[in-house]
Formats: structure tokens, C-alpha cells, sequence
């Protein structure tokens, strides 16, 4: 079996499954934030009152962890509401672990913290209100994005059913050129299999090119599996990750790999020292092609930020482009994170960003959704390390949006038109 | 299940940003998000359709987000069925667990056959489709037993968990 196989049939208390089947399986993990949490409480608050019920008790809520990522800090009235409302239902129903934006040792973008604060273990079935779910497959869990129902089906029982996934495997060797990461390759992967290509299907990245990629890089392939409908991404877990989580939890996860004969519906090859510096031109993020084939073409904003784009690791590819330089166009740069924004500080890089004249914005999944803080205009052109550009996605249905690596927008900032960044290093 | 209504029909990777953008993802009530149903695409949407409509579309209907708002949007503006040559998978759980949106995949033939504006009837466990301006018969679907039984009883918070294993392993 593979990984995601073996996941839930250890879940499902069976001793094997195969792909096409359904099954009910329990859940280790819950994370809602204050889009999803608010739909979820909605659901079961509005079930509560239909069956009548005083008192419900959500089974999972010690497992549970909520997070204020999406309309914080507050856009308007009505998204100030819903973060009071998040507290109380969280509150009311026990819910413990709860990351509150601008009080706390760390708060962010729910899919960092699930990696920053180890929330998520090797072998877990772990599932989000939020399609980027599956970021947290860089652990080794079968990680999947639901909608609200779901999750309150979840909070209240314990289980959820899926239908078992057939994997795809990527297998990459080699290393990146210096001006390439792996925004890159995840980008030419969905230009290659489109943004249909992994409907119902788990992405698994496997090879001896894993080993040289830090974590962030490594979420950074499994968070965009997203964008290729993928039910999840996912990666055995090494002793880089298994040693990573030992320390922020103070235990040693066990490890959990696929068979060597487990079935793969498909396989994709890649070397890493053939990837590009490539972008997602407008409006599909598997529109894609080499910057090369867009080289300068004219841009009005940048945008640092997200989930997959903010990571302390994207920060400090920005600082190496714009050290010592100026941005000619507007460049926003959210850190994912309160702890990447300290350890930013630390390392000096918001000194660059603030020296080359960038702004510098809270931790907020912010204008990656169109949602507020840096919404883009109508025949606006923008550069962005987010990971969608569908129409409309980060404001104006008019914008054009291009996404690419941390690297890229970098040297796209300082140029103001798209740029290779390897003519900046 | 029977469902008769007129056809809106749309192309490929219909994503979550389109049918409801995400600056409405604050708002909660379901008749509010219908207001702005399909407004990234076809801002005549709302003013056009009525209840008991279903959507026919190419591939990968409902990409991108989770958010359930998309599903409450489209079912309050009308929408009863959306018949689509595959569907992401998050937009297609939701349309089931909500028990709202009969989701149901076709092939190249069907979406070819249906035209904006078609009166369809159809009836859903019998994967039957009749094209009743056109005088047409086509087959489609079923959707599998699972699919059917969650949306036949409202959606998934009505069937408990023991009783969800059962329908699962049948």
C-alpha cells in the first residue's frame, strides 16, 4: 500500500484498502480558522437547534485547534463580529488551542502553524476547513482540506468518510540551480499535469532530491498539490522532519513509509537541475511557462505573503535580491507568521525589506484571497508568491496576476518588470 | 429524486473565486452570498435563474477553495443539480454532505447535447435525463449509492456514524 493507503486503512481498523473504496475513518486533527470556524459553528449551533439539544459535546475538541488568519486583523465590522464569534463558540465548546491574532507567542496563517508548532504527526488523518490543507502532508499525514459540514461532522463524531485515493507518484532528483526553488518545480508539475490532474488523487513526492529541501521547501511542493485538485500531497517522513517534530512536541513520531511494491496509478520524473525559474501567468495557476518566455513584462505590484509564499525561508530569498537594492513598484511583504516576523527581525531581513522601501504587513492570509490589505485593481499587473490567480482571486477580475517564486518577485520588485533572478545573484 | 429546471451552461474550471469572490466569505447567511452567485462570471446569473435550475459545466466545476459558501450560494440562488465532466473534490463533498447540490458527472456527449436554456427533468437514481425542449433521452450518471443516500436525507449531519459505515460498505 502507499502511505495515504496505509493511513486509512489504519484508520478505518481494516488491514488493507484499495483505491474506489469508501471508508469511515477517524480523524486525528482538526484546524478551522475565522472563515471556515464561523461556517462550521453556524452548522452545528443550527443542528442544535433543530434536534432540540442542550448541551453538545464536540468529541474532538481537545484535538481541535482554531486559527485567525483570513479577515485579521478585522477588514470591516462584520469580519470583527465573526472573530468575536469564533472566540465564544470556541469557548463554549472547549476548545483549547486557539492562535489569537496579536496575543500570543505565535499567531499566523493556520497552514504555517500546523508546521511551526508541530500540530500535525506522521501517519495522522488530519483534516482542515481550508483547501491548503494539505501542506501539512509534509509530514507524512494524509492531510485534506473540507467544507464546513464536514468538519462539524467531524468535531462531533470523530470520523469522516472518504473515498480511498489513488496515489500519483513524483519522483525528483538532482538540485536546484541557485536563482530556482521549489515554487519552480511545483509550478512546471502543474503546468505538466494540469489543474485537473490530480482529481480525487493523492500526490506523493518521493526521491533522493527531497533530502536537499528544507521543510518550508518541501510544503511548498504539497501545499500547491491544492491547485492540481489533489486530495492531498505527501511525503514520507525522514529524519529531518521525525527529529524536527521531536523537538517542538518532546516526542519521537514513528516513522510510516509506503511499500516497495505499493501500486501508483502514475509517475512523473523530474531533475531539479532542469527546472526554471517559471510563473503562472494570468489566470490559471496552471497557465504556466518559463519567466524566460514573460521576461519584461511590465509590473505594478509585488506581493509577499501566504501560506506558501511568506515562509521564513521565502523571506530570506526575498532579502538576498533586494539587499542592498530599491523596489521600483509596490512590493507588500506579510510574513505567514508572529514567529517568522520575529525571527525575521532577528536575522535583520525586515531591515532590507524596510531599506529597499517595501511595506511591511501583519501575518494574514490578506490579499492572497482578495479578502483586504493589498487588494489589487482593476488593469493592475502584479507579481505574487501566493498560490492562485483565477480571476477576481486577489481583488479585480480586470488584474492580472502572475504567480512565481519568492526569488522571482524579488528581482520582479526591483526591476519593476518580471525578471529571472538569477541575473540579480 | 426528480428534478426539472432550465440549463445554465458554463466551460471549463468554474473555480470557487468565480461563483462566490472571496470578499463575500465574511458573510454567512446563505441568502446574502446568493445575491452574488457566479459574479466573477456571469454577473446575469442571479437575475436569470430560478429554483429547481441545474448547471452543466466542463471540467473541474468548484476548484480552488473549500469554502461552503459556494455550495449555499448557488442552492439559494436555485440551483438543484450541477451535471459536470468532473468536479474538484472539495466543492463536490460539499454539495453532498450539505445534502444541497446534486452533483453528477458526464461525459463529452452529454455536455455537448445540453445547450443555456434547455428544460431538462431528471431523475437522478434512474441516471436519466430528459432534454424536454429538444425531445432528447440521455443517460447519465447514477451517482453512487453513498452520494445518493446522504443528499436523499438531507446531508450527511443526519445519519450517525454507525449508520454511515453501514451505507459505506454497502
Amino acid at each position: 500500500m502507499t502511505l495515504a493507503e496505509k493511513i486509512l486503512a489504519s484508520k478505518s481498523g481494516r488491514r488493507s484498502v484499495s483505491p474506489g473504496e469508501i471508508v469511515v475513518a477517524s480523524v486525528d486533527r482538526i484546524m478551522i480558522h475565522d472563515v471556515s470556524g464561523v461556517g462550521v459553528f453556524k452548522v452545528i449551533e443550527s443542528y442544535r437547534a433543530r434536534k432540540g439539544i442542550d448541551s453538545l459535546k464536540l468529541v474532538m475538541a481537545s484535538k481541535t485547534w482554531v486559527a485567525e488568519d483570513h479577515f485579521v486583523p478585522p477588514s470591516d465590522r462584520k469580519s470583527a463580529s465573526n472573530i468575536r464569534f469564533l472566540e465564544s463558540m470556541a469557548s463554549k465548546y472547549g476548545i483549547e488551542r486557539y492562535y489569537r491574532y496579536g496575543a500570543g507567542e505565535n499567531y499566523g496563517i493556520s497552514h504555517t502553524l500546523a508546521l511551526e508548532e508541530g500540530l500535525v504527526r506522521p501517519g495522522d488523518l488530519y483534516i482542515g476547513g481550508d483547501s491548503h490543507t494539505n501542506t501539512a502532508g509534509v509530514f507524512g499525514a494524509l492531510a485534506v482540506g473540507m467544507g464546513h459540514t464536514d468538519v462539524a461532522y467531524a468535531l462531533m463524531h470523530g470520523v469522516t468518510w472518504l473515498r480511498v485515493p489513488e496515489t500519483i507518484k513524483i519522483h525528483l532528483e538532482g538540485s536546484f540551480k541557485p536563482s530556482v526553488m521549489a515554487k519552480d518545480l511545483i509550478l512546471r508539475i502543474l503546468g505538466d499535469i494540469g489543474s485537473g490532474g490530480a482529481d480525487y488523487r493523492v500526490m506523493e513526492f518521493r526521491g533522493p532530491a527531497l533530502k536537499g529541501m528544507n521543510i518550508d521547501e518541501r510544503a511548498t511542493l504539497t501545499n500547491m498539490t491544492t491547485e492540481a485538485s489533489a486530495k492531498s500531497g505527501i511525503m514520507e517522513p525522514d529524519d529531518l522532519v521525525l527529529s524536527y517534530l521531536e523537538e517542538k512536541t518532546g516526542s519521537r513520531p514513528r516513522p510510516i513509509a509506503s511499500d516497495p511494491d505499493a501500486w501508483y496509478v502514475d509517475e512523473h520524473q523530474y531533475r531539479l537541475e532542469e527546472i526554471e525559474p517559471m510563473v503562472a501567468k494570468p489566470s490559471s495557476p496552471d497557465n504556466v511557462s518559463p519567466v524566460s518566455e514573460v521576461e519584461g513584462v511590465e509590473v505594478d505590484r509585488v506581493y509577499v505573503g501566504s501560506c506558501i509564499g511568506a515562509k521564513l525561508t521565502d523571506l530570506r530569498a526575498v532579502a538576498r535580491i533586494l539587499k542592498g537594492r530599491r523596489v521600483k513598484v509596490r512590493t507588500e511583504i506579510l510574513p505567514a507568521s508572529h514567529r517568522i516576523y520575529r525571527q525575521a527581525l532577528k536575522e535583520g531581513l525586515i531591515d532590507i525589506f524596510t531599506e529597499s522601501g517595501a511595506l511591511i504587513g501583519p501575518p494574514t492570509c490578506g490579499a492572497c484571497f482578495g479578502g483586504h490589505m493589498g487588494v489589487v485593481a482593476d488593469g493592475e499587473t502584479v507579481v505574487s508568491t501566493t498560490n492562485r490567480n483565477y480571476p477576481g482571486r486577489m481583488g479585480s477580475k480586470e488584474a492580472r496576476v502572475y504567480l512565481a517564486s519568492p526569488l522571482t518577485a524579488a528581482a520582479s520588485a526591483v526591476t519593476g518588470r518580471i525578471t529571472d533572478p538569477g541575473e540579480l545573484m | 429524486m426528480r428534478i426539472r429546471g432550465y440549463v445554465h451552461k458554463y466551460g471549463d474550471k468554474i473555480d470557487t473565486d468565480v461563483i462566490i469572490p472571496g470578499v463575500y466569505l465574511k458573510e454567512h447567511d446563505p441568502k446574502q452570498l446568493a445575491k452574488h452567485a457566479m459574479e466573477g462570471i456571469d454577473p446575469d446569473f442571479v437575475k436569470r435563474v430560478r429554483e429547481g435550475d441545474v448547471i452543466v459545466a466542463g471540467r473541474s466545476f468548484g476548484v480552488g477553495s473549500s469554502r461552503e459558501h459556494a455550495v449555499y450560494a448557488l442552492r439559494y440562488a436555485g440551483i438543484r443539480a450541477i451535471l459536470a465532466k468532473s468536479f474538484s473534490r472539495i466543492f463536490y463533498r460539499n454539495c453532498i454532505n450539505t445534502g444541497l447540490i446534486i452533483p453528477i458527472e458526464i461525459g463529452d456527449d452529454v455536455y455537448r447535447s445540453l445547450e443555456t436554456g434547455d428544460l431538462v427533468e431528471l431523475y437522478v437514481e434512474e441516471g436519466r435525463l430528459r432534454v424536454e425542449s429538444k425531445g432528447l433521452e440521455l443517460k447519465i450518471g447514477p451517482p453512487s449509492r453513498i452520494v445518493i443516500e446522504i443528499i436523499r436525507r438531507g446531508g450527511l449531519l443526519n445519519i450517525d456514524p454507525e449508520e454511515l459505515k453501514r451505507i459505506a460498505s454497502q
